[in-house]
């Protein structure tokens, strides 16, 4: 194969990588790690460098669109993303002794529960009564539902702080945003409505998949021939799925790919098992 | 010019945009930057075969290092500029903090310099910590 023809296939499928994240809401970096390993064969550790620098364009992209709008907390978002860089750090650091089987298997199973949590009941309830915590640290504010503004206040700061951390070195040490542990952080935990909770998640995934991004472009993880079409095919994926989601409720569809995915984690998880990473 | 500098111009609002708008230049200014490396290096190298991605060995330092990276762009090598977009996608979020680090300071919220001012330093360490392993 030559490399303008797998330039050509990677764009392609780095584009319905896009295209699928944006729709299910897993985001952009989770569907290339398999498509780069089970498809493409190529080796986890230049697939993680990939997935974290597509991570990084979706989130940043989309992340602009809604902090513009004001939904995205940026005081909550600042405030957990300690949590998380020092998770990503972390996670950067434990991946050097971690073997790349045990990581495959281990993103198998984030794969599936982050398939799961799209699935879920949302939470749309704003509390009105918040923790002392979240006074003190400013936490609580407000975000526009059809162009009014809806106060909301939260609880259980440290509680989901520390699920932040968890999710920090998930992140770092898969290569991933790690979207549905943020969620289900600020969601569940915290009890944050879930327009709310996606948009800052989505928010703080840039800055965390950077923490642990800078750690594996000095290892060597990040080849330019590689990140080129997948920068590109998954930013331009996200942003046709972003177009076609204002359009479409793709309640159906992402049932569809979630249940897909799970197979795509079942073969990751079985092929970690196997020793073919 | 003094306005810029007053507390009241800078309302929570107009952070918003400044960082969305950072954003958003971010990723288009590194993907522009990706797409020019990325063409001039189909035009040279796309008849050639794909290097074996199998097998990990890590990139050399012309990948891996500020120095190297910017090196290659000089000698206008297409590998180092897809290399530099990648640089600037990276960069783009730690801006976006140091950012909001100047917001929060022309807000005068102490307590919000300190915590943006913790996760530039956790990010400044991985960066020069030497923790690449």
């Amino acid at each position: 194969m030559t490399i303008l023809t797998f330039t050509l296939i990677l764009l392609a499928g780095a584009y319905l990588a896009g295209l699928l994240g944006s729709l299910t809401g897993l985001g952009g970096g989770v569907v290339v790690i398999p498509l780069l390993t089970l498809v493409f064969h190529v080796d986890i550790r230049y697939a993680i460098g990939a997935a974290l620098l597509a991570s990084i364009a979706t989130s940043s992209g989309a992340a602009s669109a809604y902090v513009k709008e004001g939904i995205t907390n940026i005081r909550l978002g600042m405030f957990l993303e300690i949590a998380t860089t020092i998770g990503a750090v972390m996670g950067a650091l434990i991946a050097v002794y971690t073997p790349t089987n045990t990581i495959a298997m281990l993103f198998g199973g984030i794969l599936i529960f982050s398939a799961a949590m799209t699935l879920r009941k949302k939470n749309e309830v704003a509390l009105t009564q918040g923790s002392r915590l979240s006074e003190l640290l400013k936490l609580n504010s407000d975000y526009p539902v059809n162009g009014k503004k809806v106060a909301y206040k939260l609880r259980n700061v440290a509680g989901g702080f520390s699920l932040m951390t968890v999710a920090g070195v998930v992140s770092g040490l898969l290569g991933i945003g790690s979207g549905a542990l943020k969620v289900l952080a600020m969601d569940t935990t915290m009890k944050i409505p879930f327009k709310v909770s996606t948009t800052t998640s989505n928010f703080m995934i840039g800055v965390t998949a950077a923490a642990s991004a800078v750690v594996y472009l000095q290892r060597g993880y990040m080849d330019p021939g590689i990140a080129f079409p997948v920068i590109l095919g998954v930013l331009g994926g996200a942003f046709t799925g972003s177009k076609l989601l204002t359009r479409m409720n793709p309640k159906v569809l992402r049932i569809i790919f979630c249940i897909a995915i799970t197979f795509v984690a079942i073969e990751m998880i079985y092929n970690g098992y196997q020793h073919k990473f | 010019m003094k306005k810029i500098f007053s507390k009241h111009y800078w309302a929570d609002k107009d952070v918003e945009q400044l960082v969305g708008q950072m954003l958003i230049t971010g990723v288009i200014t590194a993907s522009l930057v990706v797409l020019i490396g990325g063409i001039v290096y189909l035009t040279q190298h796309g008849q050639g075969g794909v290097p074996d991605y199998r097998v990990f060995k890590g990139e050399g330092a012309g990948y891996t290092t500020f120095s190297g990276i910017f090196k290659g762009v000089l000698k206008l090598s297409t590998t180092e500029i897809i290399q530099l977009g990648v640089l600037v996608l990276i960069a783009t979020p730690i801006l976006r903090v140091a950012c909001s680090l100047f917001a929060f300071i022309l807000e005068r919220d102490k307590l919000y310099i300190f915590i943006t001012l913790i996760v530039l330093c956790v990010i400044l360490f991985s960066i020069f910590g030497g923790i690449k392993g």
